[in-house]
């Protein structure tokens, strides 16, 4: 199957794809179903992300006291929900690792549809 | 402190083999500006990292919470979190859809000149704050450390200016990745070291530890002792307005990062995007770990050294190196000061190289010239001219500005300069059909002059006579950005910017198109 490089070799030859050519792959059900993933997957990870984040700025500014109780020890909520940040994004980070695998494949597949057509039409 | 010295010297032989070397190997623009594009996942990750964990992570954290406590660790957070919008917005469709700079991702579907021009001109803004804050803190870092040898503030930001200047002209992309790649290396490395060399005097009881954190004495402005809890939030961010401040803080920082020009443009390094977003999750690896191991610096010197002996040797800034002091003698304290300068060389090569290239790239060749080299190779000459011309400013500005500017208030501005001009134009035109060359350039313009603005109101500059009252412009000026742009964009109608959205959308989705690694 070829990779997108080995594909734009190729384009490098016939100068660029045409613009019709991007309005045709743009409007198969590959693409369309490509795009539907990608924001399925996208989307509610950057809301949670972001609601997650400033969840601690919010709950530090406006509700120190209920931060300042120790959970572990002389910790305190405050520093331990700070670190699961870190946690958070690792595993976000993570999980979209698996999910482009996936978005990955679906791409590829496109470019060698379109490859197959380039071909034809020639 | 002739250790120190050495140290230093040794950093430097080393960095300039490197930029000789790849000055060898390097040829022609792609080589010049990207690395050849030829950098693996790991490569590119370390080499984000190095480019980020600049002297306000390393110094200016350690710094914050050795003085501050709990709230400067809010910096740690933001900072690694902002990988998220670069790893799940920008990285991938920047790598795809574009050359070597921000602009080329807005120049795709928009008019080309009035783009890259608003473009190029938030780069270098950006750039010049970032660049001075770092050129500030290697002046005072070197010449405290140095002072013996008779080495002044001005000689260490000559010094370091030059050292960058060589690194860029010379060696390019190539040469500035290694020269991060060392860098990262060094300074998780030094990290690590001195976390260790806190648990160990705390017995390798984290119990102990945080038990000390607790109770943390220091003698206040007036003289009295005050024993503080310093894992309690808002001793920096005090009522009325210090929960807003936060949340405007945290906006500039996770929305800063992915608008940031000398990190956008490590992208370009790698082959295609499947390896941009590895070198993301790298660099997340590295980055998280370093700002999780700032509790210890940070609390480590709070507790360990203390603020008052921090305070009469040397300021904030220099919490870290002088923890390292206490636990580890002259020569540790040599070899995180050279970590420390080597953190900042770095640095500063990075966003020289990204200033230089935009100007080059977007202003010179297609904003002047319209897109044609006039002659072969004329667009890596410039970038050399460029490189060498913002070097000798920065110099200049560092030098104006003195030792005991205050290094964490510029970086901050960078970040939400960056965060309310670039991140709304990026993020719009990558997903917004109806994005126009006017709402670029409109969103460009309202977010870089109401981030400016709003510092220029706010107390860091008028003090008590504060126009507006928070320290952070993002809460604001991150919604105007969007607003400007949105507007810009909902006054006009650009048929063939909407026509080849399209095009951008199956390019940045699928990667058809994309530059190519140059052939090894």
């Amino acid at each position: 199957m070829p990779s997108a490089s080995e594909l734009n070799e190729k384009d490098r030859s016939n100068e660029t794809i045409r613009s019709a050519d991007w309005e045709r792959v743009a409007a198969t059900d590959e693409f369309k179903s490509l795009i539907a993933a990608k924001r399925r997957f996208i989307a509610p990870a950057v809301i949670f992300f972001i609601v997650y984040y400033f969840a601690l700025p919010a709950l530090v500014g406006y509700a120190p006291g209920l931060m300042s109780r120790r959970v572990l020890g002389v910790i305190n909520l405050a520093y331990l929900f700070a670190l699961s940040q870190f946690f958070m994004a690792w595993i976000v980070a993570a999980l979209y690792m698996r999910a482009a695998g996936r978005f990955d494949e679906m791409a590829r597949k496109i470019i060698h549809l379109l490859q197959g057509r380039l071909k034809g039409g020639e | 402190m002739s250790t120190a010295l050495a140290m230093f010297l040794g950093f430097i032989a080393v960095t300039l083999y490197i930029t000789w070397w790849a000055a060898r190997r390097s040829t022609g623009s792609s080589a010049y500006f990207a690395a050849g594009r030829s950098l693996t996942a790991w490569q590119n990750g370390v080499a984000v990292a190095g480019d980020y964990m600049s002297a306000a992570s390393f110094l200016g954290i350690a710094g914050i919470i050795a003085f501050q406590g709990y709230d400067g660790f809010m910096y740690s957070v933001g900072w690694l979190v902002a990988y998220l919008t670069v790893l799940l917005v920008v990285a991938e469709p920047l790598r795809n859809a574009g050359k070597y700079t921000m602009a080329d991702v807005l120049a795709y579907r928009l008019s080309p000149r009035p783009v890259r021009a608003m473009g190029a001109l938030s780069t270098l803004t950006v750039s010049a704050f970032y660049m001075i804050a770092q050129m500030v803190g290697a002046g005072a870092l070197v010449s405290l450390l140095l002072k013996d040898t008779g080495v002044t503030f001005h000689t260490a930001v000559i010094a370091v200016g030059a050292l960058m200047i060589v690194y860029v002209v010379f060696g390019g992309m190539l040469a500035t990745t290694w020269v991060q790649i060392v860098k990262a290396v060094l300074l998780m490395g030094g990290t690590i070291l001195l976390s260790l060399l806190v648990l160990k005097h705390f017995g390798f009881s984290l119990g102990n530890f945080f038990a000390a954190v607790t109770q943390v004495s220091y003698h206040d402005a007036q003289g009295n002792v005050v024993t503080q809890n310093f894992l309690t939030p808002g001793l920096r961010y005090k009522p009325p307005y210090g929960a807003l401040d936060l949340i405007s803080l945290g906006m500039a920082l996770i929305f800063g990062t992915a608008g940031l020009p000398h990190i956008l443009v490590r992208f370009y390094t790698v082959p295609d995007a499947k390896t941009a977003r590895a070198s993301v999750v790298w660099a997340m690896l590295i980055i998280g770990s370093f700002y999780i191991l700032t509790t210890f610096l940070g609390f480590g010197a709070a507790t360990i050294v203390g603020r008052d002996f921090i305070a009469k040797n040397g300021g904030t800034n220099m919490s870290a190196p002088l923890l390292a002091q206490t636990l580890g003698g002259n020569l540790f304290f040599a070899f995180i000061s050279a970590i420390a300068f080597a953190t900042i060389l770095a640095v500063v090569a990075g966003l020289t190289i990204s200033a230089s290239t935009s100007f080059a790239h977007d202003f010179w060749t297609n904003v002047l010239h319209r897109g044609k080299e006039r002659s072969p190779g004329e667009e890596v000459r410039v970038a050399r001219v460029t490189a060498f011309v913002v070097g000798a400013v920065a110099i200049l500005i560092a030098i104006l500005l003195g030792p005991n500017a205050n290094v964490a208030f510029l970086v901050a501005l960078a970040f939400a300069v960056a965060a309310s001009a670039n991140l709304p134009v990026i993020v719009l035109s990558l997903f917004w059909r109806r994005f126009n060359t006017r709402g670029a350039v409109a969103g460009l313009a309202t977010g870089l002059l109401s981030s400016l603005i709003l510092i220029l109101l706010s107390p860091s500059i008028m003090k008590g006579a504060a126009v507006f009252p928070l320290e952070n412009p993002g809460i604001v000026s991150i919604p105007l950005g969007f607003l400007g742009a949105a507007l810009g964009a909902l006054t006009g109608r650009e048929p063939e910017a909407e026509a080849k959205f399209t095009e951008l959308n199956v390019r940045a989705n699928t990667g058809l198109g994309a530059e190519k690694a140059a052939a090894h």
